[in-house]
């Protein structure tokens, strides 16, 4: 199955292009901002230590999944998970659980997660991430 | 469209909320809007320390649905120059205003403490800055704010450094640790206010109005950008590759503009530069080219064996310039560290270079005593030129209390006009291309080489006349002011074409012919000069210093007659323009 992975992380230029590919994601209801964008660049305390991007990476037993009480987050077979967004309560127990912190808030309560469709890849201008098959 | 201003009020440590569609209409987004909301909420007479004086931060409306668009504009009264001040900056700052749901944000009035803002959608929290006032080191200041405020990655994080709270009238803010609203002080306007920092975070959404339009022009933009030549110098060695043709071309500005030659040029060069320090590239928000350009230089502790610190220095060609060149640094390291020292105290780099390259020549022909100026100042003495910019945050003596004041002031007390290189009160940029740069600096609204880019009409035509060398900057100018009030990079000028803004603008919900985005460049280009002579400004007092037609440029010798007459020619467009 195909995945969004990291390919050369060191260079990261800290764009966040990634970010607002996410948001525009879905054909039939782009949006313009961050508010579910489920993808983060950062600086490392400073630009002076470069850049990174946070993103869910697909675990095999995703502890967000593990504390969501309705249900909302299940796991995907080959890791990550499936966001069914009408059972989301916006309790953000999943947030806390991420050791990453690659689930995000939206603007209306509710989470941003990646769901690994690639989109994203499309537009980083430096190579730092790729959409490529994986082996489960 | 989004169209909320927020207005924060220092004094009375309260906000609001306006929205104004009407502003955003009409006059587009970023300088264009500002313009307005300056007129709106500041006296035009008001002391540009004093509580009367008014920031406006506005960003546009491709902000942030397209790439490239990831400037803020700022406007506010200069301190350096006492008229309208405008500067520009990248870093996360665009973006994270508009995610923050604003259009504009207002600051006014005069805090009574020190403190910082923290801004996000709907709330303005306005925290203690006893603790961090007093930190000289911009960059220090950030990471102790990274560290205890949240909004890692969607934020911006403004700040001032010692120079800004000391009010050297050329101190700047800066933004996410290397970019910065450089030039006319409003780093200075901050620390009078005594506001040290401001931070912007925000998640917000909004809808384009023509879902399939939007993603095709965002593609045709991006593609573009990476694909074309329009951005490739900045992808490359950025603007530092300008160094040695300038240098090539005499017209690389040299110890005071004594010479518009460099021997060390190839040394400090963007190829040099990229070939022996380059460490990393960073972006502005929304930005694929990653322009920002970052040294990396190894320092050894001189007492301690195997001990070493490495900082990572931001540079670029006006850096190079103001504080190589123009100051007679020819050793890579040596510039590196200057601007480093720079970056600290929240300096802009190019009025900091021209101010001391002032006074080594005013020291060398006696205008100014060693006592004065405390310690020997001469061309290429690195480790003189870092206390003297320590001397000029500190001002221990009335000598560098008047230097922090810029050299148009400094030679109104000293003396040495002929070769103090202000234009309009602003020290001058690098470029002594031939006639346009120089009346460009003079001209342009902001008095920066970037109004209207004379540099560059230099380079591609001879034998202008005055009157056409002034109608070539002029229209220029006014096309800029499209530009700056969308507001996209400059460097993406040759993507941002008004046929693409046009249709840019459509899937935004926003009908605008490229005849109406011109006329609009005009009209905001008047708007923005009547509030500069509301403010003061008289073009009959425009002063060019005497060394510019001492020193062969590429046009050769300037001849005073040619800018006498070009200058008489803009005294009576002025008068047209604004009626």
């Amino acid at each position: 199955m195909k995945q969004l992975v990291v390919k050369d992380i060191e260079k990261c230029v800290g764009c966040g292009l990634c970010m607002y590919a996410c948001s525009r994601k879905f054909a039939k209801r782009p949006e313009i901002g961050n508010s579910s964008s489920a993808i983060l660049a950062v600086s490392l305390s400073g630009f002076e230590r470069g850049a990174t991007v946070i993103f869910c990476r697909a675990c095999t037993e995703p502890p967000c999944a593990q504390v969501c009480p309705t249900g909302a987050l299940k796991p995907k077979k080959g890791g990550g998970v499936v966001y069914i967004e009408n059972l989301c309560l916006g309790c953000k127990y999943c947030m806390d659980a991420c050791t990453l912190n690659a689930i995000f808030e939206r603007e209306d309560g509710k989470i941003a997660v990646c769901i690994h469709c690639g989109y994203c890849s499309n537009y980083c201008p430096h190579g730092v991430i790729a959409y490529e098959e994986v082996e489960v | 469209m989004r169209d909320a201003v927020l207005v924060i009020d220092l004094t009375n440590y309260s906000y609001e909320i306006e929205h104004r569609p009407d502003l955003f209409e009409k006059w587009i987004g970023g300088t264009g809007v500002a313009v307005q909301l300056l007129k709106e909420h500041m006296n035009p007479k008001a002391d540009p320390l004093g509580e009367d004086n008014v920031i406006v931060l506005a960003t546009g409306p491709f902000t942030p649905a397209y790439p490239l668009a990831s400037k803020t504009v700022a406007l506010f009264k200069s301190p350096l120059t006492g008229n309208l001040g405008e500067s520009h900056a990248g870093g996360r700052t665009a973006t994270s205003i508009a995610n923050a749901g604003y259009g504009a944000i207002v600051i006014k009035g005069q805090s009574k403490k020190p403190v910082y803002l923290v801004v996000e959608n709907g709330e303005v929290h306005f925290k203690d800055g006893r603790v961090i006032w007093g930190i000289p080191d911009s960059l220090i200041v950030g990471r102790i704010i990274a560290e205890n405020e949240p909004g890692r990655g969607t934020r911006t994080m403004m700040r001032i450094g010692g120079a800004g709270e000391r009010l050297v009238r050329y101190a700047c803010v800066t933004t996410e640790t290397y970019r910065h609203f450089g030039r006319l002080g409003l780093g200075a306007v901050f620390g009078s206010k005594k506001l040290k920092a401001l931070i912007i975070r925000g998640r917000k959404k909004y809808l384009p109005a023509d879902t399939k339009k939007f993603r095709e022009v965002y593609d045709e933009i991006y593609r573009t950008a990476i694909e074309s030549d329009a951005m490739k110098k900045y992808h490359l060695l950025g603007t530092a590759a300008n160094i040695i043709p300038l240098n090539e071309l005499n017209s690389l500005p040299t110890k005071n503009l004594q010479s518009a030659r460099f021997e060390s040029a190839e040394e400090i060069s963007g190829e040099a530069l990229a070939e022996h320090n380059l460490g990393r590239r960073i972006a502005c928000s929304h930005c694929p080219i990653a322009c920002i350009h970052l040294a990396a230089l190894r320092i050894p502790y001189e007492n301690e064996p195997y001990f070493y610190k490495t900082i990572m220095i931001s540079y670029d060609y006006e850096l190079i310039y103001s504080l190589g060149s123009m100051l007679g640094v020819g050793s890579r390291d040596g510039l590196l560290r200057l601007i480093h020292r720079v970056e600290s105290y929240g300096l802009d780099a190019m009025s900091t270079g021209v101010c001391l390259a002032w006074a080594t020549e005013a020291l060398s022909k006696g205008i100014v005593s060693e006592k004065d100026t405390i310690i020997k100042l001469s061309f290429g003495d690195v480790e003189n030129y870092l206390k003297a910019i320590d001397y000029i945050y500190e001002q221990p003596n009335e000598f560098y209390k008047h230097l922090a004041m810029g050299i148009e002031h400094a030679s109104d007390v000293y003396g040495g006009k002929d070769f103090a290189l202000t234009f309009g009160g602003n020290e001058m940029p690098g470029y002594h291309t031939g006639y346009a740069a120089h009346l460009g600096y003079a001209t342009g609204l902001r008095h920066s080489h970037l109004d209207s880019a004379g540099y560059s009409i230099d380079q591609k035509v001879r034998d202008l006349t005055p009157r056409e060398v002034i109608d070539r900057l002029i229209s220029e100018e006014c096309w800029r002011q499209v530009l700056s009030s969308l507001v996209v990079c400059f460097f993406a000028r040759g993507i941002y074409t008004s046929d693409l803004i046009s249709r840019a603008f459509e899937p935004l919900g926003v009908e605008i012919s490229e005849e109406e985005i011109k006329r609009k460049g005009e009209e905001i280009y008047k708007e923005k000069l009547k509030l500069k002579v509301e403010m003061g400004f008289k073009p009959e007092n425009l002063r060019f210093p005497k060394r510019i037609f001492k020193i062969e440029s590429l046009h050769g010798k300037l001849d005073e007659k040619f800018v006498e007459e070009a200058k008489e020619y803009y005294i009576k467009k002025v008068r047209e323009i604004i009626g």
